[in-house]
């Protein structure tokens, strides 16, 4: 027999659950999500702005804010670094959630923009009267990569980081090597210079790719490679995955071929194993160029399978697009401090202060004087009108993500058939850039 | 006609309880309204009052987000913008089957059930042996006891650091061990990278255990080590019919804890191994969640693991407190 004061003690347990359940449910029917919630797109005043928190483009961003600033007092811009996260994407995620999104943030991954846009943060720029056309004239051709499946966009194009192999060229010289015209255009050549490297001692590793099994690696070992393979394809192609063909499975054989013969290592390095000489190679974008200033570096485009004229390779951009967000209340400022953000002369500063390209057609002719006095910068200019981008859509991460679990299991780890790996992920990968 | 001659000192529950078996008119005025109100609130409302700031805290960041999470695993649910409004449809247990139909999360649990037969019962033992040995140091015993302690306290970011310095190919155990060290290395070994993080856990721990022990120890009574020594028994016996059954609560407490902790590995797979590395071996149901739920947008199907793993402690949680809990 329960006494009364356990009977209470229900009692108040019962109440404590319905009470809830019945908040949970409150909050289940509210709230909400999907769809373009563009609003006044005319209505202008202060707005909120998130930028990165890398030096370079701190400094070009707050210049940026400060000429704004000072041209429109009565729209003035309120910047900040995006908050601290585990991900920029993790932030804008919850922040879209939240309702508490900046009008604009200029460092949002085309990975994370199908979510975004499914969420309903984000607005549809081509909604603006010039939206569509102002994207176009800029960016050319390459702007299209960055359209949702109707041909909106829902991000901006701004900026990319063409990814490229960097060598470290005293250690090529220490293990015989030429380091002014190293062998690495080929599959063929890039493991016998490898295996070079690997064998005088000189480093633990030729190149050490992130092993890990973060969803965003793929950027920086498959995709690269894939597309100058390919001559620009992307990995979904009218719904379907187009990677597990014989050009797919000779980037994936490459790779697996540098792990087995230790060439590239499969266990993490804390730091930045070029940096620190654990590595002679690394696969980055013209952001490095800065942060590798105390290294004696050059730079090659990724390899191909057969020699390819360096003027025809293609790679992976490593792009950050600019959001304009659905919680802004000042859409019009927004726009408006986006146009001016991305003007020729606003490009022409990001270029010089970060070093990385704006997602602009005719980047060498548009801005001569600076790759002619920067000539180290030249070959990403030139590399930046051949970039590939991830795919689009709201399960992109899924997507990235399957593929990364593939990769990891066949080529990092060499378990299983290289080929058959990737004929899995592209069945997993047609049936998720099929669902809603 | 109800004991309505109690006086207002009476014991609660003849008035607190529902009527007895003699009970024959239906209570009406005042009093019936004092006993309506003592049945809902007790025979002490203040009492709810100073404890309502706690109950409010327990339905608010306890109740209220399980309560959520069940309705999300059972939806078609995503995370979005206020003032947007998505369909969420009633999806049953799709959202089950689409997160158990996927061999990763299969995979996850059997991790982490690794991880428990590993980490929860090296806690207990290692933990009740340092705290028996810690509670008969004299010298130098608050050193100790800080010592232990200090890895517990110390953020996992910073220790998971020394702990990749350790076992990475290159690290110093591997170094040690020369030709002995295991290929592939520990981190990046499907067999070794989950008991790895189990000990690191364990040892990472141990120092909030050992306080609980070291305070269970206080309360055995010195007589019956005394009683003990008499009839003969020594240091082992003593320990083993004296020490373990006198600390059997902590016990209770410890095996409770360490499972539920446990159970929400996230942060040592995300680190240590690299996202749950290698091939997935060491991801956790946790880490998964946070992969599907928060990066992927798949909020409905992390919660149905979430739940899954929720109902999964409290089977293990109920079947310890069977097997240790006291009976009495």
């Amino acid at each position: 027999m329960q006494t009364p004061s356990v009977k209470r003690s229900k009692r108040i347990v019962a109440a404590a659950v319905a009470v809830a359940a019945g908040i949970a449910l409150a909050a289940c029917s509210g709230g909400g999500g999907g769809g373009s919630s563009s609003g006044d797109l005319t209505a202008t005043g202060p707005i909120d702005l998130w930028y990165s928190n890398n030096p370079a483009e701190l400094e070009w961003g707050k210049q940026m804010v400060e000429a704004w600033n000072s041209a429109n007092p009565d729209q003035k811009i309120t910047a900040q670094e995006i908050p601290a996260g585990k991900s920029s994407e993790e932030v804008i995620g919850a922040a879209i959630t939240a309702g508490n999104a900046p009008c604009l943030v200029l460092n949002t991954a085309p990975s994370a923009v199908g979510q975004f846009e499914k969420q309903g943060g984000l607005v549809n720029l081509s909604d603006f009267d010039d939206g569509a056309s102002y994207i176009e004239e800029r960016s050319g051709d390459l702007a299209k990569q960055y359209q949702n499946a109707d041909g909106d966009y829902y991000q901006f194009p701004w900026k990319s980081n063409p990814v490229v192999i960097f060598y470290n060229k005293d250690l090529f010289a220490k293990a015989g090597l030429d380091p002014e015209n190293p062998k690495l255009s080929t599959y063929d050549d890039f493991l016998v210079t490898s295996k070079t490297l690997v064998d005088s001692g000189v480093a633990p590793y030729a190149i050490q790719p992130a092993p890990t099994s973060e969803f965003f690696q793929m950027q920086f070992d498959f995709m690269p490679l894939y597309a100058a393979a390919t001559g620009g394809t992307p990995l979904i192609e009218d719904g379907k995955a187009t990677f597990a063909d014989d050009a797919g499975d000779e980037v994936a054989q490459f790779w697996r071929d540098m792990y087995d013969q230790k060439l590239a290592g499969q266990e993490q390095y804390q730091g930045d194993a070029f940096a620190d000489g654990q590595a002679a190679m690394a696969i980055v974008g013209p952001w490095a160029i800065s942060v590798y200033d105390g290294v004696n570096f050059g730079s090659v485009p990724v390899p191909t399978p057969e020699a390819t004229d360096p003027k025809d390779v293609w790679t992976f951009s490593d792009a950050k697009n600019i959001g304009l967000f659905s919680a802004c209340k000042n859409k019009g400022t927004a726009w408006d401090v986006l146009k001016f953000a991305t003007s020729q002369e606003q490009d022409g500063k990001f270029l010089e202060t970060t070093g990385q390209m704006p997602l602009r057609q005719d980047l060498p002719t548009v801005y001569a004087d600076y790759f002619a006095a920067n000539p180290d910068y030249q070959a990403f200019g030139d590399q930046a009108s051949r970039t590939v981008e991830v795919p689009g859509g709201p399960n992109t991460v899924q997507i990235m993500q399957a593929f990364r679990d593939a990769w990891g299991k066949s080529v990092i780890f060499g378990e299983g058939d290289v080929k058959q790996s990737l004929q899995d992920a592209a069945d997993k990968i047609d049936q998720l850039a099929s669902q809603p | 006609m109800t004991s309505a001659v109690d006086s207002p000192g009476a014991p609660a529950p003849a008035r607190a309880g529902a009527p007895g078996p003699g009970s024959t008119a239906p209570a009406s005025g005042p009093r019936a309204k004092r006993r309506l109100s003592h049945r809902i609130f007790g025979r002490q409302p203040l009492g709810l009052l100073f404890s309502s700031p706690y109950l409010v805290f327990v339905i608010a960041v306890f109740a209220f987000p399980i309560v959520y999470s069940v309705w999300i695993s059972f939806h078609d649910f995503f995370f979005a913008a206020p003032g947007a409004n998505p369909e969420r449809p009633f999806v049953g247990l799709d959202n089950y089957i689409n997160a158990f139909s996927n061999p990763a999360v299969i995979r996850s649990f059997g991790n982490v059930g690794i991880f428990l037969l590993i980490n929860v019962p090296l806690t207990v033992v290692l933990s009740l042996l340092l705290a028996s040995a810690l509670n008969k140091v004299v010298h130098a015993r608050t050193f100790l006891r800080v010592s232990f302690y200090v890895p517990y306290v110390t953020a996992s970011v910073a220790v998971v650091a020394v702990w990749l310095f350790l076992f990475n190919g290159n690290g110093l155990v591997n170094t040690v061990l020369g030709p002995l060290a295991p290929d592939p290395s520990w981190l990046i070994n499907e067999n070794l990278a989950m008991p790895v993080i189990a000990i690191y856990v364990t040892w990472k721990q141990l120092g909030f255990y050992i306080l609980l022990y070291l305070a269970a120890l206080q309360n055995v009574p010195k007589e019956l080590y005394e009683s003990a020594a008499t009839d003969g028994a020594g240091r082992i016996r003593q320990f083993f019919s004296v020490t373990v059954p006198g600390v059997r609560p902590a016990t209770l407490l410890v095996l409770l804890v360490s499972t539920v902790t446990g159970a929400n590995l996230f942060t040592e797979p995300y680190l240590l191994t690299g996202g749950g590395g290698p091939n997935g071996a060491s991801a956790s149901p946790v880490l998964l969640m946070y992969q599907l739920g928060i990066q992927q947008g798949q909020p409905d199907v992390a919660s149905a693991i979430g739940v899954v793993l929720v109902i999964g402690v409290l089977i293990v949680a109920f079947i310890q407190n069977r097997l240790v809990g006291e009976r009495d």
